[in-house]
């Protein structure tokens, strides 16, 4: 079967759906936006967007099942908008259906004036922590949300980050200081206050314990802070607070060039390494009308299996010490290593290699590169294999963590889950299969799922993942095509330097390729990749200039975190912590 | 002044080698863990990292001995106090070979029992007296799991008591030298290792102190010496425990001629007390409903039903 390059979407699919919106709101449509990754976008006022979402949720054919993502876009700045209608901020909703395999996209225009839209956690529960980040970041009214708070800045914080006018560096601000009262006023605002989240702190029986659990505790995987409401040591309502780790990735992303942010998607979920890099330097690729040669296509999918590994062993190492085993991180630690090693050797640095480039990859793969990934698919199956013996089949792990933190696939759904979440619950869908990138289609690989949605499921599905990675990995040892490693595309990054001497057009360009980067002309993409934790994308705005006009990131964590509160209720502190291990979230992957 | 039973000399000499044992024990399960582990552990002070317990030491004896403003001082000060106190007095008894050890006492067996109820004070007052919602937790837990394994603890060690007919500690050693219990006991073996180390909340129950969830429980609060005191008082425990089980099961200081019996002894000792480091590095965590149940659903019927019919069987041999 012969399926199309880089097909995002089924474009067909979604097709039907558009059709009986415009038949359905007729001219609450305000306008049709054509982007570059053929995901049907429509504006429609604010008015009519809940009753539009509802629609798309319930009754097209296909079914939107999933919130994919909130976000908005301070408009005010922007050159290129034609077609669309007058807004200074839009806001954005990105849909998804597993069941018909597309996306669709509905803006909602603002003016700066009248900055209210309404809620949608009515019609998807995950649509609150997105649309407190756009409160957050862009200032806009949620009308109807029930917990409006900030959630990547402080509640002390003055301004709205994404906005245009919001200085991006430090350096274009007053100088930091903080004095003992400034000290007191940002300790008392961190402090958890259960009327604010309408709990109460007494039932009939018995008085509540809030335990402050984080920012800094052994088993939150970085700086993450829940609030828990106990009674004895059954949960009864939780609070997740993020934001501990937030660094302004996407704000970085409008600052730096399209080239000189590929180190910084390194950093989102840093045990990704180069897979974090794949989805953007696509998202770029689509908008530059890059054909990237088959040998980059193969050199990417191969590093990028071999982080997938990496990851998923320091989450079964991290999994198994959070239930209390403490040998298995040790051994995975070292696995990890060794794997670390080839990839340095390849790249030349171990977790952040930044090692992809639009249109291509850094380097061509160093002499001898077979024989070290002939190694690590030597050595890795035995591993596996043992450590099946030592956790997974292990009776005390196993009453640990099955039928704790059970949810299933319309819960998973709901709350956005995607990634091993999502298949922990039955339901197959990996991007790589169901919307091949980067020549997906020619590998052979299974997808593995379970049953029961539990905390073992969902690491049952990891350690497997990392078999059939494997084979990837070793498919493309054997089949690496031979060719480029870097398109020869004009607006390839670094451009290619043979060139260069020629004449002085090809002087001129690669001189204001490396020294302004490229531009790229303006349009809107999304890609999206199955990253090690989820399905993680890239949502860019090209303003025909040479750094991004907006970056959004959408990272599987995020929603996923979101929905702790939701399974681990009636359970205990213990089983939290087992829950938490079981999701596989890194921080930097939450507050980006 | 001679070497014997209650001797100055022998008293001294138990005391200072229990210590420096435990603390030593600090370095040996490092040492142990990380040779299990695929890695090096310290290494780096002394010969094989030998004076790094020297290190600990001098770092935990001159760290700043901070009681937190919000702690009930007075049992916060004695609850490390506790802990070291009671153990250390329960190898009083312990006969450690012959004409080594501090008191001969006809009821060895129930003073051992007496100081580890003692015992659950320490971590509940620890944890109570730090009004911290952790330690609470791990107090809660602690007390909990203690006074529940003492039980099957006690009952386990009975069948041993009825077969030699005596409390007293060396009695029961010696009544082994035809053949040790743990072979007609091994049930009561089985059911006071598990108690042993449950009382010693060591992994796989360490469950008042478990660090992923509930940071380090009852000792949250804890630092410099009283912390150590709750730590060197932990591996004092583990020795205590594997001392008892040589004592009870084992045959103490009995073996072939050819070594010293205090050497039979330390061997037998050492030999679970490196079961126990090895237990650590294996095994997960169960919750702790989950041990609460396993405890007073399993190991209670299992340990009554041993002395039951420990006692039938001595009862139609007489």
């Amino acid at each position: 079967m012969k399926i199309a390059e880089d097909k995002l979407t089924a474009d067909h699919a979604a097709t039907a759906p558009l059709q009986q919106l415009v038949r359905d709101f007729g001219d609450a449509i305000l306008a049709q936006q054509e982007t570059c990754d053929g995901i049907p976008t429509v504006w429609v006022d604010r008015s009519r967007v809940k009753s539009m979402l509802r629609v798309l949720r319930d009754e097209t054919s296909p079914r939107f099942e999933m919130l994919f993502d909130i976000t908005a876009i301070d408009e005010r700045l922007r050159c290129h908008r034609e077609g669309q209608p007058d807004s200074e901020f839009t806001m954005v909703y990105h849909l998804m259906s597993f069941s018909g395999n597309c996306d669709f996209r509905l803006k909602v225009p603002l003016m700066d004036n009248d900055l209210n839209t309404p809620t949608v956690i009515d019609l998807w529960p995950s649509a609150n922590w997105y649309e407190r980040e756009v409160w957050d970041m862009f200032g806009i009214n949620i009308e109807g949300h029930p917990n409006l708070y900030r959630i990547m800045l402080p509640p002390t914080w003055e301004g709205h980050a994404l906005r245009k006018e919001h200085p991006a560096r430090a350096t274009e601000m007053e100088p930091f200081s903080m004095d003992d009262e400034q000290l007191d006023y940002e300790q008392e605002a961190l402090k958890f206050k259960p009327e604010e989240w309408g709990m109460k702190r007494e039932s009939e029986n018995s008085e509540f314990m809030f335990l402050n659990l984080g920012p800094n505790h052994p088993s939150v995987h970085g700086a993450f802070r829940i609030a828990l409401q106990l009674d004895g040591e059954i949960l009864v309502d939780a609070v997740p607070d993020i934001g501990y780790h937030h660094r302004g990735a996407e704000k970085m992303g409008e600052r730096q060039t399209w080239h000189t942010f590929i180190p910084y998607t390194d950093r989102i979920d840093y045990l990704g390494g180069v897979l974090n890099n794949l989805p953007y330097v696509m998202a770029v690729e689509k908008m530059a009308g890059i054909k990237v040669p088959e040998r980059v296509k193969v050199i990417r999918i191969m590093l990028s299996e071999m982080f997938r590994i990496c990851s998923h062993l320091l989450f079964y190492g991290t999994f198994a010490q959070d239930v209390g085993q403490l040998s298995p991180i040790f051994y995975m630690f070292v696995e990890r290593e060794r794997i670390f090693n080839i990839i340095e050797s390849i790249c030349g640095a171990r977790m952040h290699p930044g090692w992809f480039r639009i249109g291509g990859v850094a380097q061509d793969l160093p002499n001898g590169w077979e024989k070290r990934i002939a190694e690590l698919l030597d050595f890795m199956p035995a591993r596996l294999d043992e450590y099946d013996t030592m956790v997974m089949k292990n009776g005390i792990l196993k009453r640990r963590t099955q039928g704790v933190g059970v949810y299933n696939t319309e819960e998973a759904f709901a709350w956005g889950v995607t990634g091993a979440g999502l298949r922990a619950t039955g339901f197959e869908w990996d991007f790589r299969k169901q919307r091949p990138y980067s020549g997906y289609e020619n590998f052979e690989f299974d997808v593995p799922i379970a049953i029961n949605g539990d905390s073992y499921d969902r690491c049952a599905i990891r350690v497997e993942e990392m078999r059939q990675s494997l084979r990837i990995i070793k498919q493309c040892l054997d089949n690496m095509p031979s060719g480029e490693y870097k398109s020869d595309h004009p607006l390839t990054t670094p451009p290619r330097k043979e060139n260069t001497m020629q004449d002085i057009e090809t002087l001129i360009s690669h001189f204001l390729s490396v020294s302004w980067g490229p531009v790229i002309p303006a349009n809107e993409v999304t890609v999206a990749v199955e990253a090690t934790k989820g399905i993680n994308s890239y949502y860019l705005i090209s303003d025909g200039t040479t750094n991004s006009y907006r970056t959004r990131i959408r990272t599987p964590s995020f929603p996923h975190l979101q929905m702790i509160p939701e399974i681990s209720k009636g359970f205990m502190v213990s089983d939290l912590i087992a829950i938490i291990a079981s999701i596989d979230f890194v921080m930097a992957d939450v507050d980006r | 002044m001679t070497f014997e039973v209650g001797s100055g000399l022998s008293i001294g000499a138990i005391l200072v080698t229990v210590i420096i044992v435990a603390a030593m024990l600090i370095w040996v399960e490092r040492r142990l863990l990380s040779l299990w582990q695929e890695r090096l552990g310290p290494n780096r002070v002394g010969y094989f990292g030998l004076l790094q317990v020297v290190a600990d030491m001098i770092k935990i004896f001159t760290k700043e001995d901070w009681i937190p403003p919000f702690a009930d001082k007075f049992s916060f000060v004695l609850a490390p106090g506790i802990i070291m106190g009671v153990i250390l007095l329960s190898f009083s008894v312990i006969p450690f070979a012959p004409g080594v050890g501090v008191v001969d006492s006809n009821i060895g067996v129930l003073f051992i029992l007496a100081m580890a109820s003692l015992g659950a004070y320490s971590v509940m007052l620890g944890g109570l007296s730090s009004n911290n919602k952790y330690a609470l937790l791990g107090a809660l837990r602690a007390t909990a799991q203690m006074i529940s394994y003492e039980v099957f603890m006690g009952i386990s060690m009975l069948g041993v008591v009825a077969l030699t007919g005596s409390f007293n500690l060396r009695e029961i050693v010696l009544a082994q030298s035809d053949g040790w219990y743990v072979i007609p006991q091994f049930v009561g073996f089985v059911i006071f290792l598990i108690a042993g180390i449950a009382e010693s909340h060591r992994l796989p129950f360490d469950i008042p102190e478990a660090e992923q969830e509930i940071c380090s429980g009852y000792h949250t609060e804890y630092s410099g010496m009283k912390f150590g005191m709750f730590f060197v008082g932990e591996y004092l425990g583990l020795v205590l425990i594997a001392s008892l089980i040589t004592v009870l099961f084992f045959g103490g200081w009995l073996g072939p001629a050819f070594l010293p019996p205090i050497v039979w002894f330390s061997i037998k000792v050492f030999g679970f007390i490196a079961f126990f480091i090895l237990l650590r590095a294996a095994v997960p965590r169960p919750r702790y409903d989950q041990l609460m149940s396993y405890g007073w659903l399993f190991l209670l019927p299992v340990s009554l039903i041993n002395l039951l019919v420990t006692g039938a069987i001595i009862l139609s041999i007489q």
